[in-house]
């Protein structure tokens, strides 16, 4: 279903190079129209529903609403969020609503050390099979 | 400044251009900075924001390949099996021995692993095991695995070295070397700039395609297609135009998933063991068994190859006994009953919610449309069981498909005659891909992706050190590069005002127009869901004739801006990628995966005479396309 912005919430990121929601869909979808500071899905029949922008929107502007040409309407599934976890709230057609929540990260946001605690690539091992931080030697096909 | 029509030309020397930031590119991204000595330069552009960008955008629910104490050859017998026997060993047995270490990997950087009872606090490095949705698969909190693998490799390549919203339009040979490549154009889709890279080695990892075929939703829901929307068969058509041999093009991947939104069905079939039944309650992979017989050995499996399982599902479509259902209601109602005997009213109750959670969470971590449909349509899935239907073909490599490049496999295992060189080497020099790019080898999934990239990365770095003194001579200037990528703006220019509505003008066609003509022909000659994916050889034929007037109507398309600008050029990319596919089915005299696609001229599989790739190359010289058999043989016993 396409993503799309409610007027009243999108206060355009604040007239940013950038907004959030332009920086983030995988599909180059959301745009700012600048004469209203707001965003739009430009394209929406070329909406995966990723929620990614739904996501990242610091106003929770954005919303799903499902495919007109497939889901009867009335329906919606809302995400919040968090930076180690996610909220999920689905509201069915008929009015009965079902909440989740799942973890999503067990580090901070931002702070991976990738090379942290491991080792240098040893280059005389450049030609053989095996990562920089492989131990040991590699298998190989024995039938 | 540029402006639009006026672009700025931006010139870019590197050693490594890796095309891509999905899976194989993080991957690559990550490894290729502990090899690369001081100095040598890499660089990474990606048509998106690597955060979210690809087929992992969404997040996932599953690793789905993680082999713990497994044997790497055993792993090779189910991937062999499951793509009918033609696929390369040594190349998935390499991706079988690396892919534990990128799961690790992810564990460290935070991405949540479910646990075995008792082992929660346990890494998977320290031993602790994982929770298996089947052999090969382990369950995972993925909603933000993308972030997570995406963070890794920024910080390690430096954002300073990273280009995203660049849109890679084609590769570019050397005038003074042959068949090696020289570098690369895109164009930022943000601001008026085209960039060219001249570099020693590219990775190029631009994933699969889709939107080739006909969606079944031809509105609103066109953007749900299964594989991403953005994957437009760059990686295909972009290497193909080089001359690169191509593999197994004729393979596509027709997943049978939960009807509208395409959710995952793997954890209702595997953890919840869920029944799928014809419209009578009748099980077609138990009524129609023996038409597996026909397949042996590959439908004589433990599991049968994907394409078989769909095949005997399609029968009962074709012949009215529709719509086939996964039995969701009856699998829940068995699992809580157990329950209750085993546990106790009240804890069984606790665990079917757990088990609920579980169920949604499938859908909430990487197909967030399918709760959609199941909140817009009141479904309750312990109570109604829910329509499952095959989708339109893709091409991928990487999931339960194979086509894509040929490449140079593992010097310790790889025969001679598949292995020249460097690692992941396509068969133009310097040219290197992995994940969806690499062909005969599917079911790497995004840990084997992120592998295969760390694996390329190793290989290109020897190969610049090998061809240190290298310098790339680049075809055409700068500006004529820039007119090439920017003649459907030309285009538009000059004929916009003969008539009084922008999409209807007969000296031009929009992408969208383009697109679904495209999608026409695929649809209609070359097996799309139109005809329940059978053709023949004269249907075929048919259909590269009209391919060869939309290629040539193509040149012909507009850009009314940047955006539209990116949509011609993936249409550029979707019409090489889906003429592949057809010239190798056309080739292929058989019908090697039956429930993809069938060929009624030869429905059957003939081991004697096509157990064998086919491969195809573009003379970049003069354009024209050859197809032809490569030997395939066994290097693990099957
Ligand atoms: C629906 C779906 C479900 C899946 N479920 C699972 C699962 O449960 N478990 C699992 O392990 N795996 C799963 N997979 C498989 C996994 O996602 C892929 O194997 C993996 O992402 C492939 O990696 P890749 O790098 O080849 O492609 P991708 O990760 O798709 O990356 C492609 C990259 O190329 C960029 N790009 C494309 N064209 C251009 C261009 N012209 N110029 C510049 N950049 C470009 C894109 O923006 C993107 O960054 C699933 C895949 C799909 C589609
Ligand atoms: S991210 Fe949200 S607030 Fe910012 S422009 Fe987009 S919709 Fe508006
Ligand atoms: S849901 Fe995904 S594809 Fe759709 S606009 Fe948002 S980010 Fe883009």
């Amino acid at each position: 279903m396409p993503s799309c912005v409610i007027a009243a919430k999108c206060d355009g990121c604040k007239g940013q190079d950038k907004t959030a929601c332009m920086y983030i869909c995988p599909n180059n979808l959301m745009k700012l129209d600048r004469e209203r500071m707001k965003a739009f899905n430009q394209e929406p029949e070329q909406c995966w529903e990723c929620y990614s922008c739904v996501k990242i929107c610091p106003q929770q502007a954005i919303e799903v609403r499902a495919y007109a040409d497939i889901v009867p309407m009335g329906g919606a599934v809302i995400p919040m969020r968090a930076s180690d976890s996610i909220m999920w709230t689905i509201k069915f057609r008929n009015g009965n609503v079902k909440r989740f929540k799942f973890p999503i990260r067990t580090t901070a946001e931002g702070s991976i050390d990738p090379y942290a605690g491991k080792p240098a690539a040893d280059m005389s091992k450049l030609d053989q099979p095996g990562f920089f931080n492989t131990d040991g030697a590699m298998p190989v096909i024995a039938n | 400044m540029g402006s639009f029509g006026n672009p700025d030309i931006v010139e870019v020397e590197t050693d490594v251009l890796i095309i891509g930031g999905g899976m194989a590119a993080c991957g690559c991204a990550y490894e290729i900075m502990r090899w690369a000595p001081p100095g040598m330069r890499i660089r990474l552009v990606d048509k998106a924001a690597m955060e979210r960008s690809g087929a992992v955008a969404m997040g996932l629910s599953a690793i789905n390949t993680y082999l713990g104490n497994q044997d790497p050859a055993d792993y090779v017998r189910m991937v062999s099996n499951d793509l009918m026997g033609i696929v390369r060993d040594d190349l998935i047995y390499d991706v079988g021995r690396h892919v534990d270490n990128s799961v690790q990997l992810f564990e460290e950087w935070g991405l949540p692993i479910w646990k075995q009872p008792g082992d929660e606090e346990k890494s998977l490095k320290e031993g602790g095991q994982p929770v298996r949705s089947g052999k090969w698969q382990i369950m995972i909190n993925g909603e933000s695995y993308k972030c997570i693998v995406a963070e890794a490799a920024k910080k390690a390549l430096g954002m300073e070295n990273i280009q995203e919203r660049i849109f890679i339009v084609k590769l570019l040979l050397d005038t003074n070397v042959d068949n090696r490549i020289a570098g690369a154009v895109g164009f930022s889709n943000r601001e008026d700039k085209i960039y060219i890279y001249k570099a020693n080695a590219i990775l190029l990892v631009a994933g699969g395609a889709v939107n080739v075929f006909r969606p079944r939703s031809v509105a609103e829901g066109m953007g749900r297609t299964w594989y991403p929307v953005w994957n437009a068969g760059s990686t295909y058509a972009m290497a193909a135009q080089v001359g690169a041999e191509l593999t197994m093009m004729e393979n596509r991947f027709v997943p049978a998933r939960f009807k509208d939104g395409y959710g995952p069905v793997g954890a209702w079939f595997l953890l919840f063991k869920a029944r799928a039944t014809n419209c009578r309650g009748e099980e077609y992979m138990i009524t129609n068994k023996k038409m597996l017989e026909d397949y042996p050995p590959y439908g004589l499996a433990k599991v049968p190859a994907t394409c078989l399982r769909n095949h005997l599902m399609m029968k009962e479509q074709r012949e009215g006994r529709g719509p086939i259902y996964m039995r969701t209601d009856t699998a829940l109602q068995a699992l809580a009953a157990s329950y209750v005997e085993e546990f106790g009213e009240k804890e069984a109750k606790k665990k079917i919610k757990h088990l609920e959670a579980e169920a949604w969470e499938d859908f909430l971590d990487m197909c967030i449309g399918q709760a959609g449909v199941w909140a817009g349509e009141n479904i309750e899935p312990e109570n109604v069981p829910s329509e499952l239907m095959p989708t339109e073909p893709y091409f991928l490599g990487s999931h339960s498909g194979c086509c894509g490049i040929w490449v140079s496999g593992p010097a310790d295992i790889a025969p001679a005659e598949w292995s020249w060189g460097y690692n992941r080497m396509t068969t133009v020099q310097g040219l290197f891909t992995a994940g969806d790019g690499v062909g005969a080898s599917g079911h790497k999934f995004s840990s084997g992706s992120h592998a295969e990239g760390r694996i390329a990365a190793k290989a290109m770095v020897k190969f610049c050190l090998d061809n240190k003194d290298y310098k790339p001579s680049l075809p055409g200037s700068a500006s004529e590069l820039a007119e090439e990528i920017y003649a459907p703006v030309r285009t538009f220019m000059e004929f916009k005002d003969y008539t009084t509505a922008v999409d209807v003008n007969p000296n031009y066609i929009t992408p969208k127009m383009l697109q679904a003509r495209l999608q026409k022909i695929m649809d209609e000659y070359v097996a799309g869901v139109g005809t329940w994916y059978v053709t023949n050889t004269t249907m075929m034929e048919i259909a590269v004739k009209k391919l060869h007037e939309l290629k040539l109507d193509s040149k012909k398309m507009v850009a009314r801006d940047l955006h539209e600008l990116m949509r011609a050029w993936e249409n550029y990319h979707r019409i090489y990628a889906g003429e592949a596919h057809l010239r190798h089915m056309l080739f292929r005299k058989e019908t090697r995966y039956p429930g993809f696609y069938y060929n009624m001229d030869y429905n059957f599989v003939d081991e004697e005479n096509w157990k064998c790739f086919v491969n195809s190359r573009i003379d970049p010289k003069t354009g024209e396309w050859t197809t032809f058999k490569r030997d395939h043989k066994d290097l693990v016993t099957k």
